[in-house]
């Protein structure tokens, strides 16, 4: 299993995800952004958390245009899956390989805590170790996660299952705590091999900082 | 020549920002505004010998590609001499 985590200048959270992905027994390499092919052999693109250009404009905006998001598509169009976390999911919004945006915090605050997120569809690559309606405890650190989509594009992503992580609380009521359309936490194309999602499994990786149900999400792509 | 971009989030697009500086300006006293949405301006100094037409047209499609995000914001674009 060879993974590709891409760091673009004010990416944060490289280091992270190559730690989760090196524990679950895979070969990671981090590449920089100015590189333009995904490397042969690849099997899994991970977009990391961070600040790509200090967020100027909106997040993700300057970094869509990155050399390597040429290659990140083509690699995409071919079947690849690629894994956008926090701000690699707000890259993945502005280069359009996934359907909405992202607006401020409905609170205008940067948010900073462990949350619950009900799984909502497991018959995908990404969720397939974990249970449909299970109930996983993962960090969130974003100002802008308030998922918007249009509601005829909310409607098709319904139909096709590619809402697949919701935020609530911990007995997995309704608890929203972004202003996300239906507290919406992470998302799939149609094909179902490019996901984004706010909360950060990689940072869910050890019992002893507070939950290793990460792992179990990252370890889907390792079959 | 220069270009005054304001980008808005779309009318149907709930406005964080907006709400919140509607509810200050309540708090301050000021009852007037119905609504209020934050957007920003972005100022372009365009080079010499562009026709007005041929100016709107890129910026147009600067906004199209990165200015604005068409998902879920509008602009408008002044050509200025």
């Amino acid at each position: 299993m060879r993974v590709v985590v891409v760091q673009f200048p004010g990416t944060n959270c490289e280091f992270d995800t190559r730690y989760a992905f090196e524990r679950l027994g895979a070969k990671v390499e981090i590449l920089w952004h100015k590189e333009r092919e995904i490397p042969q052999g690849s099997d899994l693109v991970v977009l990391p958390g961070g600040f790509s250009y200090g967020d100027y404009l909106r997040s993700g905006a300057i970094a869509r245009f990155s050399p390597i998001m040429e290659g990140v598509r083509r690699f995409a169009q071919k079947g690849g899956y690629v894994l956008g976390i926090c701000n690699g999911f707000q890259i993945l919004l502005e280069s359009h390989l996934l359907p909405g945006a992202m607006k401020r915090n409905a609170n205008l605050h940067f948010i900073s805590k462990f949350h619950h997120i009900k799984v909502l569809h497991n018959d995908n690559k990404f969720l397939s170790k974990t249970r449909k309606g299970e109930i996983l405890y993962i960090p969130i650190a974003h100002a802008e996660g308030n998922y918007y989509v249009d509601d005829e594009e909310l409607k098709r992503m319904h139909e096709r299952g590619q809402i697949l992580l919701q935020y609530c609380d911990a007995k997995g009521e309704y608890a929203n705590p972004n202003g996300s359309l239906e507290a919406i936490a992470g998302i799939c194309n149609e094909q179902k091999n490019v996901f984004g999602l706010m909360p950060h499994p990689e940072r869910a990786c050890e019992p002893l900082l507070g939950s290793d149900d990460g792992l179990r999400m990252l370890q889907g792509f390792l079959d | 020549m220069r270009a005054v971009v304001n980008i808005h989030l779309k009318q149907g697009v709930l406005d964080p920002q907006g709400k919140a500086v509607h509810h200050a300006l309540g708090s301050l006293g000021f009852h007037s505004p119905q609504e209020v949405r934050v957007g920003k301006q972005i100022l372009l100094e365009l080079r010499e010998g562009l026709s007005h037409e041929e100016a709107l047209e890129e910026v147009r499609q600067m906004c199209e590609r990165l200015l604005a995000n068409t998902v879920i914001e509008e602009y408008q674009i002044e050509i200025l001499p």
